[in-house]
């Protein structure tokens, strides 16, 4: 398997993590801050499309804002439709980068240098789509601070025994502490900006989010205490976000909602569908801003990795929730599971299965782990899979609720796809003004993984390995 | 290189920092104060079309709510009455005044007279006089001393949390029942001497209700 053999870092006897022979501190600014200052003609490629799409959500919210959500395909036993679906999809999408940000800073896994900035800037723009839905679901939204404890004068208090209610302190908690990492993160590299930057407003713009950042001894140590603590308060959130998102569906009593291996398989599920989406974005940004060599092949390589370890534990959850759906002996609960294989919904069950069980066992073949073209393609099926997942859970446990007097079929309206589409063009145009105005990759922690920041390193000709 | 931004800019994180909760408390404080009913509500009197005394008629000649309002104890609604119950006596007394001319031609086209309502619920609370009276809650606990009013003003806020507060504990607000349009009577006084369970003229227990569907139905 010659032709796997990544590069060594001929100190550690580990991967290299940036690929290239001689390459400086300075050429790695330089790729990351090069795209930014002379824009390729390419960002309006993928820009154009994604403030179209903005226009169709925007278009959509308009008139569901005018009519009310009516409009949507909800009836009486689904209540939660497509807003809820999309509401958890795009959660779960967020937690990959809080993953790679948090837990595998503290664990000292240092690839992830290189894809932690996109990674947590996808986080951010994915929990604020998110957070659209169930403000919109309300059918209130003007009323959306209610569930905050305020004093008013209805004297009408949060009730803190709804798990609807720990959501919105879990997700705008999860929402506050990515975006207080990322921003941190990204201190020293807008300085970097700061000071390349030709023209004075950029100087200004830079120079007001850079806080005044020089780089000195001090500047780091405070820096470095900051990075961990908050890594340290993002890593239960990884765990605690989607624990706490799967307790609106766990913590009711209606069949197919009412099982405790709900967290541990939502917060699976949540990292999954978070590294597709990485992979979703990562392919076309390495490729179009020349970013090979920092986001190299064994980056992605890892990443197939947890898509493989997660999905086959999404894998593991669905045929435990079967065996537990028929252990159990609950007649209701053992329908609802058959209702989910062969009943109104057998087809989106089964492109669940499909795309959720089956895809991520390709990964296990290393060839396919480490081609771009399969990565892409498999990543987007993991999305549409998840997405499905949701769809699943939400609609097929509610459309056959307890009284069979009541249930329905429920199918989404043009206006429910709308704002679906139209949230990926929300999604898409903060992550296109994200790579257009912001540096990409971390480049202070990119150097600091780099053979040559190792005190050992003396340099070596280009004769990997022999160095001891 | 020259500095960007001058030396005092160094200050606004702290600034931000001691005086950013501050604020927020504030403007929360500030919705909460000068938002509410109690602010906004209390004290509204709008000048009527026909300038009717409260003070005087029921004040000063001591008539019975329910004359005028006769459908408190039966509907809803305390019915604002016909110009022919003010006729009833205004045909007879003060017949050329020219403030009573409005109620005067009322009567006789059955135009309504214009008057502006004062006490108005938003359309998504129920409320219903009926069980209010029924428990022994005098006119005076939510429209105050109108005997005492010559332009008729909100005493009370009618806010949610208002409600809530009495339906919450009623009691000091409750009497006998055949004092509830008694204007003089005094709850520290009068409702500290009285003590509604152990009442022999009522014929059950005051049970206000205290969740969402009570009102918003």
């Amino acid at each position: 398997m010659a032709q796997y053999q990544d590069e060594l870092d001929p100190i550690t006897g580990r991967k290299e993590l940036v690929d290239g022979d001689n390459v400086t501190f300075h050429d790695v600014t330089e790729a990351v801050a090069r795209p930014i200052e002379v824009p390729s003609s390419r960002w309006w490629i993928a820009f154009i499309p994604s403030v179209m799409l903005l226009g169709v959500y925007l278009i959509s919210i308009a008139y569901l804002l005018y009519m009310g959500t009516g409009i949507w395909g909800l009836n009486n036993p689904v209540a939660w439709g497509w807003a809820i679906v999309n509401f958890v999809f795009w959660v779960g999408i967020g937690h990959a980068g809080t993953l790679i940000s948090a837990i595998l800073f503290l664990f000292r896994q240092k690839w992830r240098t290189s894809i932690n900035r996109a990674a947590e800037a996808m986080t951010i723009f994915a929990v604020i789509c998110a957070l659209q839905f169930p403000t919109f679901h309300t059918g209130r939204p003007w009323f959306i601070y209610w569930p905050l404890p305020l004093p008013n004068q209805m004297e009408m208090w949060p009730n803190f025994r709804s798990p609807l209610l720990w959501d919105v302190f879990a997700v705008s908690t999860y929402f506050t502490v990515s975006l207080l990492f990322w921003y941190v993160g990204l201190i020293p590299d807008l300085a970097t900006m700061r000071d390349r930057a030709k023209t004075p407003i950029r100087r200004f713009a830079y120079g007001l989010f850079a806080l005044g950042w020089r780089g000195s001894t001090r500047h780091w140590l405070n820096y470095e205490k900051a990075y961990m603590i908050l890594a340290g308060l993002s890593t239960p959130l990884v765990l605690s976000v989607h624990t706490i998102v799967s307790f609106d569906f766990a913590v009711s009593q209606l069949p197919g909602w009412h099982t405790t291996i709900f967290p541990p398989y939502f917060v699976a599920g949540a990292i999954f569908s978070g590294f597709a989406m990485v992979l979703t974005l990562l392919l076309p940004l390495r490729a179009w801003f020349k970013l090979e060599h920092i986001i190299g092949i064994k980056h992605l390589e890892n990443m197939a990795k947890i898509i493989l370890l997660t999905g086959t534990m999404v894998g593991y959850a669905y045929g435990m929730e079967f065996f537990i759906a028929w252990y159990s002996g609950n007649p209701y609960e053992s329908y609802a599971f058959q209702n989910r294989l062969f009943g109104d919904y057998w087809w989106a069950y089964w492109i669940m299965v499909s795309c959720n069980v089956i895809t991520p066992q390709f990964f296990w073949i290393r060839r396919i782990r480490r081609s771009v073209v399969w990565l892409f393609i498999l990543s987007i099926f993991v999305n549409i899979g998840m997405w499905f997942e949701r769809f699943v859970i939400t609609v097929t446990s509610l459309h056959h609720d307890f009284l069979p007097s009541s249930w329905d079929y429920y199918s989404p309206t043009v206006w429910d796809v709308s704002t679906l589409v139209g949230s990926f063009g929300l999604f898409f145009t903060l992550f296109c003004l994200f790579v257009r105005y912001l540096p990409t990759v971390a480049i202070g922690e990119v150097k600091s993984v780099m053979s040559i920041a190792n005190p050992h390193y003396h340099g070596d000709g280009g004769s990997h390995g022999e160095h001891h | 290189m020259p500095a960007i931004f001058p030396r005092w800019t160094n200050n606004i994180p702290l600034a931000v920092a001691v005086l950013g909760p501050f604020a927020l408390a504030g403007l929360v404080g500030f919705v909460w104060y000068y938002f509410s009913p109690k602010y906004t509500d209390v004290g509204y009197r709008p000048i009527q079309p026909v300038p009717f005394s409260h003070k005087l008629h029921a004040g000063d000649m001591g008539m019975d709510c329910r004359y005028c309002h006769n459908t408190v104890e039966r509907a809803a609604v305390a019915a604002v009455p016909p110009a022919a119950t003010c006729m009833n006596c205004h045909s007879l007394v003060k017949t050329d005044s020219p403030r009573l001319k409005l109620v005067r031609d009322s009567a006789e086209t059955g135009e309504t007279i214009p008057w502006v309502r004062v006490h108005q619920l938003p359309d998504f609370a129920f409320f219903d006089h009926r069980p209010h009276l029924a428990a022994g809650v005098g006119c005076s606990s939510c429209h105050g001393r109108i005997d005492q009013m010559t332009i008729v003003e909100m005493a009370q806020p009618l806010s949610m949390g208002w409600c809530l507060e009495c339906h919450r504990n009623p009691e000091p607000n409750l009497r006998p029942v055949d004092q509830i349009t008694n204007m003089a009577w005094d709850p520290a006084t009068d409702g500290k001497a009285y003590d509604a369970a152990k009442d022999p003229k009522r014929k059950r227990d005051v049970n206000p209700p205290e969740h969402c569907s009570g009102c918003h139905r």
